[in-house]
C-alpha cells in the first residue's frame, strides 16, 4: 500500500548501512531525522525497541500507542508513543501498510524447538540468533536491561486477530524493495534485531537482510498527516514539545 | 494444575481493594489466587513477578502468542519474559480478560483525553505508590522499569481482523471472579483500576476482593 502523498526521497541524506539477517543493531537516531528501513530481499521482520536517549527509563509503549490511535497495527499515519504521553517517532511513509507491534520476540526456546539448534562453532556468523537475546545484548550497552524488554515493533510483519481473538501470521507481508520511513521526534536510542518474527509460518530458519538510511528530516508542520491524524496525536506531539523546550502551540 | 474444590476453611488471606487503590502481594506456588469483581465493570490491572527474582515478570507479548489468542479465560497459561508459566487460569466467570490495553497513566491521560485530566489518578501512579510503599518491594528495587504490559482482568478490549482496536463496555458483572493457580511463588501487583474517562470500568470504579487458598 503506498500512500503516493507521502515523500519517498529526501534531500539531506546523513548515511546508511547493511545489515544482514538475523544481526542485531543499536544506535541514537536524533530529532528531526528520519530513518528509512528497506527489506531488501522480502519477508523480512524488523524487531525494535526505543529508549529515550536523555531519560532512558521513557521508551515505547505498545498500549499506549494502539489505544490512543484505536489500532492494533502500525502504518502511515501511525506515531509511536512512549510510556510518558509523548511520540518518539512518526511513520510517515511505508509501502507495505501492516507492522506488528503485538506478536513479541522470539527466545533461544521457542527457536530450538521450531529450527533446532546451530551454534558459533559449527556455522559461524550463521549461527541461529534470536530476538529476545539479540536485544538484551543491545540494551546491555546503553546501560539498559532485561527490564526494558517490553511489548516491541515488528517492522514488516503481519499478525492478524480474527473476531474470537486468534492470531494468524499473514505470510509474505513485505515485498523487496518494501520501506518503512520514521521521522523522530525524540533523541532516542534504538535496538533492534532482524532475527525472525516469533510466529513466521516458514518451517526453515530464514532471516533476511535489510538496510537502514538516515536522512535530514523536513520541518513538521502545523498541518502535518501524523500530527494531525487524531486529537490524541497533537496532544502527544504537544508533549514532545513542551519536553523540549518549544512553545507548544507553533 | 490440582483439582481443588473451593473451601471457605482454606482460605489464607482475604481483602477488599477499594477503588482506586494498590494492592501488592505474594501468592506461593500451588496457592489459589481469586479476584472477585465485587460490584461489575471494574478493571483490575495487574502484573505478576517471580517472587525470587523480579528481573522474570508477566509478559503480555508472551503470553498471548504462546497460547495463540489475544483474550485470556480459562486454560490461559501466563507467562513470564522468560517464557515460563506463571500462573494458569483455573476458573472464569467472566469469559475473556484483556492484556493488550495496558494501564492508564498521568501521561497517557493527557493524550487520550485532555491535557488537564494530567491531575486524574491513574493506574501507572498507583502501581509507582504500591512499588513506594509495600513491604513485598523489599530493598525497593523495583522501580517504574519494572512496569511492563499488564492484564486487565474484566476488561473488554476487542481487536477486529482489520486491526480495529477499542475499549468496549465491560463484560462483567457483580460477583463474577476469576482465579489462577500459582506455578511459582508470584508477587501481585495490582491496580484496582480509577479511570474515569473511558467505558472500562462503566465510569464508576468499584471495590474488588482478593482471595488466596489453597
Amino acid at each position: 500500500m503506498t500512500d503516493a502523498t507521502q515523500p519517498t526521497t529526501y534531500n539531506g541524506f546523513i548515511w546508511s548501512e547493511s545489515l544482514p539477517a538475523g544481526a542485531h543493531w543499536s544506535g541514537v537516531i536524533r530529532r528531526g531525522t528520519v530513518l528509512r528501513i528497506t527489506d531488501i530481499q522480502g519477508k523480512a521482520n524488523v524487531a525494535m525497541l526505543i529508549n529515550n536517549l536523555e531519560v532512558k527509563n521513557e521508551r515505547y509503549n505498545m498500549p499506549d500507542t494502539l489505544k490512543a490511535q484505536k489500532t492494533a497495527f502500525l502504518t502511515t499515519p501511525n506515531m509511536c508513543f512512549s510510556d510518558m504521553g509523548r511520540v518518539m517517532c512518526s511513520v510517515i511513509a511505508d509501502t507495505c501498510g501492516w507492522h506488528d507491534t503485538i506478536g513479541g520476540l522470539s527466545n533461544a526456546k521457542t527457536l530450538k524447538a521450531k529450527y533446532g539448534e546451530k551454534d558459533y562453532q559449527s556455522a559461524h556468523n550463521d549461527y541461529f540468533k534470536n530476538g529476545y537475546d539479540s536485544l538484551i545484548n543491545e540494551l546491555t550497552k546503553w546501560g539498559l536491561n532485561a527490564s526494558d524488554i517490553v511489548p516491541n515493533l515488528n517492522w514488516f510483519s503481519k499478525v492478524r486477530v480474527e473476531d474470537d481473538g486468534s492470531m494468524t501470521f499473514i505470510e509474505n507481508n513485505s515485498t523487496a524493495g518494501d520501506f518503512v520511513d520514521l521521522r523522530f521526534e525524540m533523541d532516542c536510542i534504538v535496538s533492534l534485531s532482524t532475527a525472525q518474527h516469533p510466529m513466521d509460518t516458514s518451517p526453515e530458519y530464514a532471516p533476511q537482510p535489510i538496510e537502514l538510511s538516515v536522512f535530514k528530516a523536513e520541518e513538521v508542520k502545523a498541518d502535518d498527516a501524523c500530527r494531525l491524524h487524531r486529537a490524541e496525536n497533537q496532544r502527544a506531539y504537544y508533549n514532545t514539545k513542551i519536553f523540549y523546550g518549544e512553545n507548544p502551540d507553533d | 494444575m490440582t483439582n481443588k474444590q473451593f473451601d471457605e476453611n482454606r482460605i489464607v488471606y482475604r481483602e477488599v481493594v477499594k477503588a482506586g487503590e494498590p494492592w501488592m502481594h505474594e501468592v506461593k506456588a500451588g496457592q489459589r489466587f481469586r479476584i472477585v469483581d465485587l460490584e461489575g465493570n471494574e478493571a483490575v490491572d495487574t502484573l505478576f513477578y517471580n517472587a525470587k527474582d523480579h528481573s522474570e515478570r508477566y509478559s503480555a507479548t508472551d503470553t498471548i502468542r504462546e497460547q495463540g489468542n489475544i483474550y485470556l479465560t480459562t486454560g490461559s497459561v501466563l507467562r513470564s519474559n522468560l517464557n515460563n508459566p506463571m500462573l494458569t487460569i483455573v476458573d472464569d466467570t467472566c469469559g475473556r480478560h484483556d492484556t493488550i490495553g495496558g494501564a492508564c497513566s498521568a501521561e497517557s491521560n493527557t493524550v487520550r483525553y485532555a491535557i488537564e485530566k494530567r491531575h486524574m489518578h491513574s493506574c501507572r501512579d498507583s502501581f509507582l505508590m504500591a512499588l513506594g510503599n509495600c513491604e513485598c518491594n523489599h530493598d525497593k528495587a523495583m522501580t517504574k522499569e519494572d512496569l511492563s504490559s499488564n492484564i486487565n482482568f474484566f476488561m473488554n478490549v476487542p481487536v477486529s481482523p482489520d486491526g480495529h482496536l477499542d475499549f468496549d463496555d465491560g463484560i462483567s458483572a457483580p460477583g463474577r471472579y476469576v482465579e489462577m493457580e500459582a506455578h511459582m511463588d508470584t508477587l501481585i501487583l495490582v491496580s484496582n483500576c480509577p479511570q474515569l474517562n473511558n467505558p472500562c470500568n462503566g465510569y464508576n470504579p468499584t471495590p474488588v476482593e482478593m482471595v488466596i487458598w489453597e
